[in-house]
């Protein structure tokens, strides 16, 4: 079908589209665009199998702690992979889950359960208008998202003082179920359950639709997608949204595995989250990556301080493990881009 | 080179805003305009309080912030930005009062010891293995302050002191109103100026910040540069610890977290752009100026705290999207 | 509706960036069935038109008609259902989605783009592929099948055949040729003055922000349209100075400025070796891709070689970093200009930097002594710089110059020239070649490599031709017209010749 004079030219040398291309070279592919599909969840087996190691006592009960200690930091990551993707940066994050674990602890402290559920959704909008608040703020004032959304997470620190001055505050006890305890089998932690819910409810849409598209397109390269008809501020504006909504629902949980709202509780998860995402292999030029790797290495990162208690050692290396963990890991990181890179 | 030079004027003349071009060529001016009109305020808000003693005591507080600034505004000129002045300055101020007892020099050189190694992990990091800035260093930050952590918990035993000399540096006047820290800011000011405007060093700076691939095809070795400049931000910033707890007297694990923002904010209002290339140390300074005397009035209105810091960032982010609608 | 015989028509379309005023009064008629030029140095504004005219932002002042009825497009997609589409150099294709997701973020059909693909002679495309890993030249064509596939009545093309092979440029020319056939309209811009005057039917030249002259196709043609872009006087200096040139003799026992011994890289350079001697221009001809980028750029030290060796004055040289080929007094003016240069600094900062190489050199600077040597390169190359001293207000050809004035202040005994007229205007592209004829004549070695053939003869005494990684031949300049070059570019042997 082709004429010699067309295979002469280069542009034929590219393998041609089968009509049904097989799952394994799908598979293989979609593994070679975003290896931490394979590495994080090998990095996450591993940690759990060192600290079952550690710890052979490891209980149901165990896995519940670490669901619930992870929870608040998951949806941290997840909110500032919604960021990220679209090429931009959220330092808030903290702030708003904040904001609101003390505005859900202090209005659901005297409420019914269905009481609870409503406020809880009015919660979620509220996340919602702070990260539609801080998106006009970053399109609108042209200042780069890493110092806005460093003054709008003071701005929104400062907020969460102003609904609760101290820690305090509750929510009903069914309401804390949903975060606490084992519903369906001793093994499967709500909060698991809560997280792979919350994830799945908003991303999945979220990707498949024609907005995911355009957020991944304008963090991979903001000209071809202007130049494809995309509206780069509104699709800009709309990731801030997700991360607020997610945010929203990592004060909820928090607020469900504390049982309290703390104003100061936020300030750990803007960073680590960042740290999570960095781990989890989404690139921080945005257009690549998903939720996956994000996730799984907030449990990783929550582990740490776990297996130092199991090993009696003082938990506050934690942190110093966390810190030297991701200077490590972006290190080799860099080390292998330019070994790979070799001029 | 008479014809921009005619441009310039007749704009200012035509056009009725030619105070906005004004204001576009000549940044120090705006930033200035701006400080005095807050000043302005705050007397006229409750008169009689700006007198020589007010404005003494708002150099005292600003020469911290103008210090860890001016190591911020050396790395934003490059294009990167550091994270970690906070935990630096911290760490310094700790371990400089731990070892207080060795005596005066010696625990100096530990609280800036900390700054050097600090700075060189960054330095190495970004420069030699292409790590992101904002990673990095948010990575140091947050390991030399769970360091610190842990190391206080070991320290339990025999509480930090802060030496004699460090409270006067951070607290004390002479001359009857001059603060002592100006004596460390002042020199550091003059020397960064002068760095950035007339040495090869600070050229090389703007030149990185504004393409760092045309100075390598140029011949230069930029990670040599990357690499003393973040060291000589985490030295200001550790010599900016020092002075911060000379003026609170009591070595405190969260001692100067309150100055990242700033020191990030005081950089872009002055003028540096976040991306590199452009900018410099004096409206940094002027930025310094002007965030403290924020801090000042807002301790004035006697509101709450919660309000005083939304406040206090709201203005911040006023004052940068001013900014940076008026330059871009 | 008014009758108009113009498929589109800018009439004194005025334009104005800050303090820069990018077009006074453009003014462009195009009728339907015709391909219409549009010529302009660098600076001329046609970009600025085409952007205008395709929706990018709107004019300050003049008109836009369609059809005869006035529009003002606020958006490419508005212009696109009015029937104009340009396709500019970079493919519109976002790197990392496949090309499937690329269509259905642009909501384009992707029926119609395999059958416009098919046409241009992509056959069987994996739509499943990631846009990073498709080769250039295939984006280039999907971008162009895209654009077609919205059946414009006015098709833009941005130097659409810029590096692209003779093969795919071919039906390129093809498809214009098809489209106006269909009684359409193609607005061509291009650089290269062969393809202009063999495609267009008619040609509209800007000069200054200014139309200047609509010419029609016919013999001659080609001088009236570099007339026009250069302004007459200009015109007639230029062409005196190109044909004033005589080829000079290499003294036999000079020793070699530069020599390249066996050099190799990777699948793209497979063994180079050529001698440079001192003051005299040796010209690189090639095709796409045949190893010369990776040539010049080992040479400068910017990329590091697996095998082969680089002598400067018999002395063999480690070349590392950049800085170790400036040492030995070998510079590089690279192609893309905006590699080398700071955009947001002065020009005098732009034409300073390589002094603050050594640590040494961190410290103070003499002011004096560095506004004397910036001045005189910037005298020395004439270089116009009335916009404003910060170097983005300057043209692209004013801004190339600055590279060049930054080796002159310097100093340097080789210079490596790497397609240093790329998008550059006619007119300041004769002044670099003279420049580089004057540069040899003072001494230095000038290594040249330039994209189109026929400017080997204008600058060089000597020509190579790389094909495939290797030298695969050499000749002095009265023997390098395009005709041998084009053949030694293809790996073709040239035909037997008699002995010189």
């Amino acid at each position: 079908m082709t004429t010699p004079a067309e295979d002469k030219s280069s542009v034929l040398a590219i393998p041609a589209a089968a009509s049904n291309t097989p799952l394994i070279t799908r598979l293989r592919r979609s593994l070679r665009r975003n290896p931490s599909l394979f590495f994080m969840p090998v990095l996450l087996i591993a940690s759990l199998a060192i600290t079952v190691v550690i710890h052979p006592q490891f209980s149901d009960f165990d896995l519940q702690s670490l669901a619930m200690g992870a929870l608040p930091l998951a949806f941290a990551a997840a909110a500032q992979t919604a960021v990220v993707i679209s090429g931009g940066l959220d330092l808030s994050i903290g702030s708003v889950i904040a904001v609101a674990n003390v505005l859900a602890a202090s209005t659901m402290e005297k409420a019914s359960f269905g009481e609870s559920l409503l406020l809880a959704a009015a919660v979620l909008v509220v996340g919602a208008a702070i990260g539609a608040l801080n998106g006009l703020i970053v399109i609108l004032s042209r200042i780069p998202d890493v110092v806005a959304t460093l003054t709008s997470g003071f701005i929104w620190g400062g907020v969460a003082l102003l609904i609760l001055e101290k820690p305090g505050g509750g929510a009903p006890q069914e309401f804390l179920n949903l975060g606490t305890g084992t519903l369906f089998t001793a093994w499967l932690p709500n909060a698991l359950v809560l997280l792979v819910a919350a994830v799945c409810v908003i991303w999945i849409p979220l990707r498949q639709s024609k907005l995911g598209l355009q957020l991944y397109a304008v963090g991979s390269d903001r000209v071809a997608a202007f130049r494809s008809g995309v509206n780069i501020d509104r699709t800009r504006f709309a990731a801030y949204i997700f991360s607020g909504l997610f945010s929203a629902v990592g004060g909820l949980g928090l607020t469900m595995t504390t049982g309290i709202g703390a104003p100061l509780a936020g300030v750990y998860y803007t960073l680590s989250g960042l740290a999570a995402v960095v781990v989890g292999g989404v690139s921080l030029a945005g257009g690549r990556g998903g939720m996956v790797g994000p996730v799984m290495a907030a449990f990783v990162l929550t582990l740490i301080p776990t297996d130092l208690i199991f090993l009696n050692i003082d938990p506050n290396f934690g942190q110093v493990i966390q810190g030297t963990l991701i200077v490590a890991i972006v290190m080799i990181g860099g080390f292998v881009d330019m070994a790979r890179h070799r001029k | 080179m008479t014809k921009p030079a005619k441009t310039l004027f007749s704009r200012v003349a035509f056009a009725g805003g030619g105070l906005m071009t004004l204001l576009r060529t000549r940044t120090i001016l705006a930033l200035i305009l701006i400080l005095l009109a807050f000043v302005a305020g705050i007397e006229v808000a409750r008169p009689a309080t700006v007198n020589a003693l007010w404005v003494s005591n708002m150099v005292l507080f600003a020469a911290p912030l103008g210090i860890v600034a001016a190591g911020q505004t050396l790395v934003m000129l490059t294009g990167g930005i550091d994270l970690s002045v906070a935990s630096v300055a911290t760490a310094s101020a700790y371990l400089m009062a731990s070892h207080s007892g060795l005596g005066g020099a010696p625990a100096v050189l530990y609280g800036l010891g900390v700054g050097f190694a600090v700075g060189l992990i960054n330095g190495i990091g970004i420069a030699l293995l292409r790590v992101q800035p904002l990673v990095m260093t948010l990575g140091t930050g947050l390991m030399t302050e769970g360091m610190l952590v842990v190391y206080s918990q070991k320290m339990m035993a025999n509480a930090p002191r802060v030496p004699q000399f460090i409270e006067d540096l951070g607290a004390g006047k002479f001359l009857g109103g001059i603060p002592n820290d100006l004596v460390l800011w002042a020199p550091i000011a003059i020397v960064i100026i002068f760095v950035l405007r007339r040495t090869g060093y600070g050229r090389l700076l703007y030149a990185i910040g504004d393409n760092s691939e045309a100075c390598n095809l140029a011949g230069i070795r930029v990670w040599r540069i990357l690499v003393v400049n973040y060291v000589t931000c985490s030295l200001l910033a550790a010599a900016a610890g020092l002075v911060i707890v000379g003026g609170t007297d009591s070595a405190d694990l969260s001692l100067a977290d309150v100055y990242l923002l700033p020191s990030v904010a005081a950089v872009i209002i002055g003028g540096t752009s976040i991306f590199g290339g452009r900018g410099g140390y004096s409206g940094t300074i002027i930025g310094a100026l002007i965030l403290t005397v924020l801090n000042s009035i807002l301790t004035l209105l006697d509101a709450p705290e919660p309000v005083r810091q939304i406040l206090y960032g709201a203005i911040i982010l006023l004052l940068a999207a001013a900014y940076t609608r008026l330059t871009d | 509706m008014s009758e108009s015989p113009f498929l589109l028509e800018a009439r004194n379309v005025a334009k104005k960036f800050d303090l820069v005023v990018a077009l006074k009064a453009a003014s462009l008629q195009v009728r339907p069935g015709e391909v219409h030029g549009l010529m302009g140095s660098n600076g001329a504004g046609k970009s600025t038109l085409v952007k205008i005219i395709t929706g990018v932002f709107p004019a300050d002042g003049g008109q836009i008609f369609v059809k005869g009825v006035a529009r003002s497009f606020r958006s490419p997609a508005e212009a696109r259902s009015a029937g104009i589409v340009s396709v500019y150099q970079d493919p519109a294709l976002v790197p990392d989605l496949t090309v499937a997701q690329n269509m259905r973020l642009a909501g384009a059909p992707v029926d119609a783009i395999r059958k416009w693909l098919a046409e241009l002679g992509v056959v069987r495309l994996d739509f499943s592929l990631l846009v990073r890993d498709l080769p250039y030249q295939t984006l280039r064509l999907i971008d162009l099948a895209r654009a077609l596939a919205s059946e414009p009545a006015v098709l833009l093309l941005d130097e659409i055949t810029a590096s692209l092979p003779a093969d795919l440029s071919e039906r390129i020319y093809a498809m214009v040729k098809h489209w106006r056939e269909r009684g359409n309209a193609v607005i061509f811009i291009s650089h290269r003055m062969a393809e202009v005057s063999a495609l267009c039917d008619r040609a509209t030249v800007l000069r200054d922000g200014v139309t200047v002259g609509v010419t029609e196709r016919a013999h001659g043609s080609e001088e009236r349209i570099v007339a026009l872009m250069l302004g007459a006087e200009t015109a007639r200096a230029v062409a005196s100075a190109a044909s004033t040139r005589t080829s000079r003799q290499t003294p036999p026992d000079a020793q070699a400025a530069l020599e390249v011994r066996g050099l190799r890289r990777g699948p793209l350079l497979n063994d180079v070796s050529f001698k440079l001697y001192p003051g005299e221009v040796l010209g690189v001809a090639a095709l796409e891709g045949q190893g010369q980028e990776e040539l010049f750029d080992c040479i400068a030290g910017s990329r590091r070689y697996d095998e082969g060796a680089v002598f400067a004055h018999g002395k063999e040289l480690g070349l590392r970093h950049p800085a170790d080929a400036i040492a030995a007094g070998i510079v590089l003016v690279p192609a893309n200009r905006l590699l080398a240069l700071l955009q947001q600094r002065p020009i005098r900062e732009n034409i300073a930097l390589p002094a603050f190489g050594g640590i040494r050199n961190w410290g103070p600077i003499r002011m004096h002594a560095e506004r004397i040597r910036v001045e005189s390169a910037i005298a020395r190359l004439q270089i116009d710089t009335r916009a404003g001293s910060e170097l983005r207000r300057l043209s692209g050809g004013n801004q190339q110059k600055v590279v060049i004035a930054r080796w002159l202040a310097n100093g340097f005994n080789t210079l490596l020239c790497f397609d240093p007229t790329r998008g550059i205007d006619i007119g300041t592209k004769r002044q670099i070649y003279a420049l580089v004829r004057e540069l040899a004549a003072a001494g230095s070695a000038v290594l040249l490599f330039t994209s189109e053939l026929p400017e080997i003869a204008l600058a060089c005494d000597r020509a190579i031709v790389l094909f495939g990684g290797r030298v695969v031949a050499e000749m002095p300049v009265s023997e390098a017209d395009e005709a041998t070059l084009l053949r030694s570019a293809h790996g073709l042997a040239p035909p037997a010749q008699a002995a010189s």
